[in-house]
């Protein structure tokens, strides 16, 4: 009997392409829906890459308990233009098929909504164009359609989003993406210079810098064979908590301001400030570019950055834990958090959600517990859980989370300085491992993101996946407006807060 | 004519105060006291943008809202000054000449169409609809209990009667005054000034297409409309027959106090969930009717 899939783990280094078993279609959709079967593994991961003659679809499952993750590919000639769609089965897979609908041309057929994701410049089908999206559309006397964005009153990013009303009960809405789409992976592929590929990553998606940069520096490395000495990966994992609450503060004060409590607002507004400059101090940007590269690094951590940051991390982390006391027990704000833009765990989990969406609703999604990545792997973390899948558990969610993240980069401070200090430089030419598959994930601040790449003879990078966490979440924030009011979309979706541009690339 | 003057004079202060309040509050310098009169000025140097889909009412729409507001001013009474017109049922006179103003914005924001203007218009209407009995429920009152029926002699005869139960009307009718000012000038927790998401806006959202001259306009009537309601809260609390410079300062410092509790308000508390805001506001109706009940039994109308 030939091999069905193979199990990776994150990180472990590149697996030869010929290892991936290519499977017969049948086969290929019946592992994979039986997989996907088990609600603790979710898919991670699901696209096309290929040559002139063939297109070979690529799965990774990852189990939420079992730290594996398991690779399943299927391989097709260029002629065959429709497959049977396996969403009807396990509805996660919808926006995988989408994308590879939208990039390769293949039809599955009987999927529900095969729609274009993103509209992105090398698409299969360039007839079709970004003003004639196919919208759905209910017929009814008392409905009508209000249409959001693309260009928004905020400083958000552009989106568009179509509500079907009745009165001020939103009955369906239909979010339609693509505005931000840059052609991001395509600047990886046949790239040689680390360098270039580290600023592209950092600017997947803005608000999860660290965390892009760090998924795209553990891949290199895993491509290369290399491992980073032990000091480095702690100063990885700090720098991802501190953006980790640097960006949870933030939302907070947002939060706020969309429910117009001003003191909530400021004072969360002034707590980030106090991080963020934190992160300027260590690296020179308050978004922590520049910091994490591939094989080294141009900041390490130093004596006096660590007291700074424990310092901060003291006076603002009590008073976060102050205002966000104050805020989830006034009442005229729990009466506009609780209850609200509420995901269930069944449609959380039929969504595929990842990360802080799928913990605040009680399903245990955490990769620095399930798939561990530098420290990590030595560092146990316990994942915070929230039940109610509301705007509130959302948000205590953040709460809960900062405080957690305080205290792990409390510890990681002291067992670092416990640690040898090897200074490594950051290397920008690391000789990648030819015709291999590595993929690499991380918990940035949103959730999972992976970076995946397969390369050719000489160690070229042929392919390069990214998959920021808001591809899977924003069914969710679909789902959870339903049978809202309409003017409760502003605080549930500040509520997810998902990237534009990382689900545009 | 004291009391229009004293209006305007008010309305250049107050949306400043409430600025001010919630930057002091917020632990930020703030802009100016007049920064948005200032604005106004800025407002009124630029041109308007019209919509090719609007028609002529959302042309006329502002300055008939402001034209109708002014027009209410005109009976709200100062002291033993008097107000400058005067006449038996004014007080019905004032909320109609209101609610004109506000058919217009709302007709006005129809006409261009938007969707997001629609909503805003719906809102709008129905919160008007069900903070009008509150005004009048209190007014009804204020009218039994002195025997007058015109803000001049009702606030004229306020404090002269002797009876001790008006302590109870004096603060109820400023507690009402103060969350219908609320309604009507689209503050926290009804409206939120300050957001910018269409989603949720009421009166902002009406106004998305207004620029320039005409959104000046829109501006003084909202400033207009707290000041006259500050002024209706110093008609209620200081008699008439007080001496004239007292009297200014109380004004004044009524209609300082009055701007500084709504920066505090909005400071300190969330707005309300959309579907809360038709419960809150026939909450004030109830309470202006609990006082008319109350009203009926001391003047002995209601028992024997």
């Amino acid at each position: 009997m030939i091999k069905q899939y193979t199990d990776i783990f994150n990180n472990s280094g590149p697996v030869p392409v010929t290892e991936i078993p290519v499977l017969h279609y049948q086969q290929f959709c019946s592992l994979v829906t039986g997989l996907l079967k088990d609600e603790t593994r979710h898919c991670m991961a699901y696209y096309a890459t290929g040559t002139s003659e063939n297109i070979q679809l690529i799965c990774c499952i990852g189990d939420d308990s079992g730290k594996k993750i398991s690779l399943v590919s299927h391989l097709l000639p260029r002629h065959v233009r429709s497959l049977e769609s396996l969403t009807p089965g396990c509805p996660q897979l919808h926006i995988f098929e989408r994308e590879i609908h939208e990039r390769t041309g293949i039809s599955f057929i009987g999927h529900p909504w095969l729609k274009p994701v993103r509209f992105s410049h090398d698409r299969y089908d360039r007839t079709r164009a970004m003003n004639d999206y196919p919208f759905y559309e209910i017929e009814g006397e008392e409905l009508h359609e209000v249409g959001v964005g693309p260009v928004h009153a905020g400083i958000i990013e552009p989106g568009h989003f179509r509500f079907i009303c009745n009165g001020e009960k939103v009955l369906h809405l239909e979010i339609h993406l693509g505005y931000q789409h840059r052609g991001i992976e395509k600047l990886f592929r046949g790239k040689r210079n680390g360098l270039e590929m580290s600023l592209a990553s950092e600017s997947i998606a803005g608000d999860t810098s660290v965390g892009h940069a760090l998924a795209h520096s553990q891949l290199a490395e895993s491509l290369a064979g290399i491992e980073i000495p032990e000091s480095i990966q702690i100063e990885r994992c700090i720098a991802l908590e501190l953006e980790r609450i640097a960006v949870h503060i933030g939302d907070t004060a947002a939060l706020c301001g969309d429910v117009a409590y001003q003191l909530g607002q400021v004072v969360c507004e002034a707590l980030r400030t106090t991080v963020i400059n934190t992160t300027q101090l260590w690296c020179g940007n308050r978004f922590g570019k520049g910091l994490v590269r591939p094989g080294g690094t141009n900041y390490p951590l130093t004596d006096k950055v660590a007291e700074a940051i424990l310092k901060v991390l003291d006076d603002s982390g009590k008073r976060y834990q102050e205002i966000t006391d104050r805020i989830y027990s006034l009442p005229s704000l729990l009466g506009r958090f609780e209850d609200i833009g509420t995901v269930t765990r069944n449609q959380a989990m039929s969504a595929g959600a990842v990360g802080m969406a799928a913990r605040s609703c009680g399903i245990e999604r955490d990769t620095r517990a399930s798939h561990p990545f530098q420290y990590y792997r030595k560092y146990a973390i316990k994942p915070v859980i929230y039940l109610t899948g509301d705007v509130l558990s959302r948000g205590l969610l953040r709460a809960a989370e900062v405080r957690a993240s305080v205290s792990i980069i409390k510890d990681l401070i002291s067992v670092w300085s416990n640690v040898s200090r090897d200074c490594h430089r950051p290397v920008y030419n690391l000789p990648l491992k030819s015709d291999s598959f590595a993929l690499s994930v991380v918990e940035g601040w949103r959730g999972e993101i992976l970076h995946s790449a397969l390369t050719g003879t000489g160690g070229i990078l042929e392919h390069y996946y990214i998959k920021d966490p808001s591809l899977h979440n924003w069914m969710a924030l679909a789902l959870a407006v339903r049978n809202q009011e309409i003017s409760d979309f502003p605080v549930c979706n500040k509520s997810f807060n998902l990237s534009y541009c990382g689900n545009d690339l | 004519m004291a009391g229009i003057l004293l209006i305007l004079l008010a309305a250049v202060f107050f949306p400043g105060i409430i600025l001010r309040t919630r930057s002091v509050v917020s632990g930020r310098k703030g802009p100016g006291i007049f920064q948005p009169v200032k604005d106004l000025f800025v407002l009124f140097r630029k041109g308007s943008v019209f919509s090719s889909t609007t028609g002529i009412i959302f042309r006329i729409a502002p300055a008939v809202s402001l034209a109708s507001v002014l027009c209410a001013a005109l009976v709200l009474p100062f002291g033993n000054a008097g107000s400058l017109i005067s006449f038996e049922g004014d007080f019905i006179y004032f909320s109609y000449m209101i609610a004109l103003g506000k058919f217009f914005a709302i007709i006005g924001a129809l006409d261009t169409g938007s969707s997001f203007e629609g909503m805003g218009a719906n809102r709008e209407a129905f919160f008007s609809m069900l903070v009008e009995p509150a005004f009048f429920i209190l007014m009804a009152t204020f009218a039994m209990f002195t025997g007058y029926t015109s803000f001049s002699e009702i606030f004229g005869s306020f404090l002269i009667t002797d009876n001790a139960h008006l302590v109870i009307f004096t603060v109820m009718g400023i507690w009402l005054f103060i969350q219908t000012a609320l309604v009507e000038t689209s503050r926290v927790p009804v409206d939120d000034p300050k957001t910018h998401l269409e989603l949720t806006m009421i009166h902002e959202v009406m106004i998305l297409d207004n620029s320039g001259f005409d959104k000046a306009l829109i501006h003084i009537v909202t400033y207009l409309k707290s000041a006259i309601y500050g002024s209706l809260i110093f008609n209620v609390l200081v008699p008439s027959g007080m001496v004239l410079w007292m009297q200014l300062i109380l004004f004044i410092i009524v209609q300082v106090l009055f701007a500084i509790v709504i920066g505090l308000t909005e400071s300190f508390r969330a707005r309300n969930k959309m579907n809360k805001n038709p419960k809150f506001i026939l909450a004030i109706s109830a309470v202006a009717w609990m006082a008319f009940v109350v009203a009926l039994i001391l003047t002995h109308k209601f028992i024997g």
